[in-house]
């Protein structure tokens, strides 16, 4: 009886110290996940405290639509608007390359290519979508901007035309994927359907595919060119460091991102105005890669045909 | 008559543009293939000539010839080395907490919100971040530890989501047997749940490194884009990286600079393919095992 009650008692102990064991692991894991939160909180923080000195020198309207960048020259001037025009020329360049291609692939790969050509060409598209973008920069300019000069020989050295081709090609991989998946999401009977009533193959992709799966095609479309945004070594190698209010993609362009790098390699002391300019330009950037994220998010959730 | 002549025509016409259609989308999948190809040769034949064993033994120089990579493959070492050793505990132990724990609760649904929008935050903004908080809170200086911090919290969002999809693959029976004989939760986690994850959460993680292993710009953000002729020899030296060095060089315009920036991507990229190749052939074995 006594030898019973012992061996209870201990088996008890054991058991409430594995109970406390399992709380403890739990919280570890917990705090873990927690700091995704504390870094979420530590980006807007840093930036906003730096940003709201830098706004109580410059008036935000004076920023977000002036005209002329030189920050670090004198006289000095703080309209952001050359920086998001190289910016948008990038977006936009990047979109002409990568949407339709990436489109076109992943029509190809979910309509019409074998399990053998999927089983080729989705690693190709994974390794190029691997490959650093130091390398893509490199490639713009010793490959892409000689033969845009050879075509254009007025077209400067730093270009924003060759940086948004190979900004394009790393977007390419993004578009094809998520497409690809939205594609293959949608049921067979729809096509069979379509095919019933005598459309062609075509018109099975073009006009039944891609719209009953628009929500993840345009997601894609959003994420990718969020991407094309933030994207900075290919532009700041091959764009150019000339911040300037033009349209013209064979110009000298600087983009957010690239002015960023350029603060950060040059030797500006930290606590004057040219250093605050980065967590600026930082924290609009941020803002809209954000809400292109969210945008896209809530495409992909919103609209999502649900198919039983 | 004259209906169906015009019918015979108008289905000619759809079938001749349904073929197009069809070779348009074929070849503007396989130009993929053709730029991937054109870019590894370009980078191959400008750098392929500069490629021997006294280019990974040199430090950086001023003169092409003499020129290496000695100190940026030292460089990429210790910050790979140090970015896993951070970033896969708390990596996997998040996905952990939040497929196998997490209820739904408010503080649950916030850290889902993050992760999701810290896997699309672009990358110099995790340099200002590491600038900030690391290099100049925390006093660490234009070190191989500010580096491999900044880098970790990069990649996390992407091993966390990697691991969570590894996890949620376990069948759900594999929990219910062990709970069933007894294993408390974590038992069953540490036992049986991990240990069948373990390929997926090992490809997805090598595919983190590798691209932690080609980030720039946050590592010129915290300052590492310095001259470098020495080895780091502990945590707290400063350093160089591989893809950094080749931003050096390709920022010059000399055209030698070029090609050697060429070898420097030919051996960054033999790398990056070898820790693909790895997660692919880990990937592959699971799914024979697995059968």
């Amino acid at each position: 009886m006594a030898v019973q009650t012992q061996t209870t008692g201990s088996q008890l102990r054991r058991r409430s110290t594995r109970r406390w064991q399992e709380h403890g692991i739990k919280g570890l894991l917990f705090l873990c996940a927690l700091l995704s939160i504390v870094v979420t909180v530590a980006i807007v923080a840093v930036l906003a405290r730096e940003a709201f000195t830098f706004f109580r020198s410059v008036r935000v309207w004076d920023f977000l639509f002036g005209t002329r960048w030189t920050p670090l020259l004198e006289p000095r001037s703080f309209g952001v608007l050359p920086l998001l025009s190289g910016t948008f020329l990038i977006v936009v360049g990047a979109a002409m390359i990568g949407i339709p291609i990436g489109l076109a692939s992943a029509v190809y790969l979910s309509e019409y290519a074998s399990a053998r050509v999927r089983g080729i060409v989705k690693p190709i598209l994974e390794i190029l979508a691997g490959i650093p973008t130091v390398v893509y920069g490199y490639f713009a300019l010793t490959f892409i901007t000689p033969l845009l000069r050879f075509v254009l020989p007025q077209t400067n050295i730093f270009n924003a035309a060759s940086a948004s081709i190979v900004v394009g090609i790393m977007v390419l991989p993004m578009v094809a994927s998520l497409c690809d998946d939205a594609l293959r999401a949608v049921p067979d009977s729809l096509r069979q359907g379509a095919y019933a009533v005598g459309a062609t193959h075509m018109e099975v992709s073009t006009r039944v595919v891609v719209p009953a799966a628009l929500s993840g095609v345009v997601a894609s479309f959003v994420l990718a060119l969020s991407r094309a945004v933030g994207e900075t070594m290919a532009v700041t190698i091959a764009a150019g460091a000339s911040p300037r209010l033009t349209l013209n993609p064979i110009q000298s362009i600087q983009t957010m991102t690239a002015y960023i790098v350029q603060v950060s390699l040059g030797d500006t002391p930290a606590g004057t105005i040219g250093y605050q300019t980065i967590f600026a330009v930082g924290a609009l950037l941020f803002v809209i890669t954000l809400v292109a994220n969210i945008a896209g998010h809530m495409i992909l959730r919103r609209f999502r045909e649900v198919y039983e | 008559m004259n209906m169906v002549l015009e019918s015979t025509a108008n289905l000619a016409r759809r079938r001749l543009k349904a073929r197009l259609f069809h070779l348009s989308c074929m070849a503007l999948t396989w130009l993929c293939l053709v730029m991937l190809a054109v870019l590894l040769i370009h980078a191959t034949r400008q750098g392929l000539p500069w490629l021997d064993v006294q280019f990974l033994r040199d430090f950086p120089s001023r003169f092409p010839e003499r020129a290496g990579i000695k100190s940026a493959l030292y460089g990429t070492l210790w910050l790979i080395s140090l970015t896993a050793a951070f970033s896969i505990p708390i990596g996997v132990a998040a996905a952990i907490y939040l497929e196998e724990y997490a209820k739904r609760s408010r503080v649950n649904s916030l850290i889902e919100i993050s992760l999701a929008n810290l896997a699309g935050v672009p990358s110099i903004v995790y340099g200002i971040l590491g600038l900030t908080i690391f290099v100049r809170w925390l006093g660490l200086g234009r070190s191989v530890m500010a580096g491999a911090m900044t880098m970790s919290l990069l990649i996390l969002p992407i091993i966390i989501i990697a691991s969570r999809e590894a996890l949620r693959a376990v069948p759900d029976s594999i929990r219910q047997a062990a709970s069933a004989l007894g294993a408390t939760q974590w038992q069953t986690i540490r036992h049986h749940v991990i240990p069948s994850a373990l390929p997926g959460i090992l490809t997805g993680t090598i595919l983190a490194l590798s691209r932690a292993i080609g980030e720039t710009a946050p590592l010129i953000m915290i300052g590492a884009l310095t001259y470098v002729a020495f080895v780091p020899k502990g945590p707290m030296d400063a350093f160089t990286a591989l893809p950094i060095q080749i931003f050096n060089w390709v920022s010059r315009p000399q055209q030698e600079f070029h090609e050697l920036a060429a070898a420097g991507i030919v051996v960054l990229l033999a790398v990056l393919l070898l820790m693909n190749a790895a997660a692919v052939i880990i990937r592959h074995r699971s799914q024979r095992n697995r059968l």
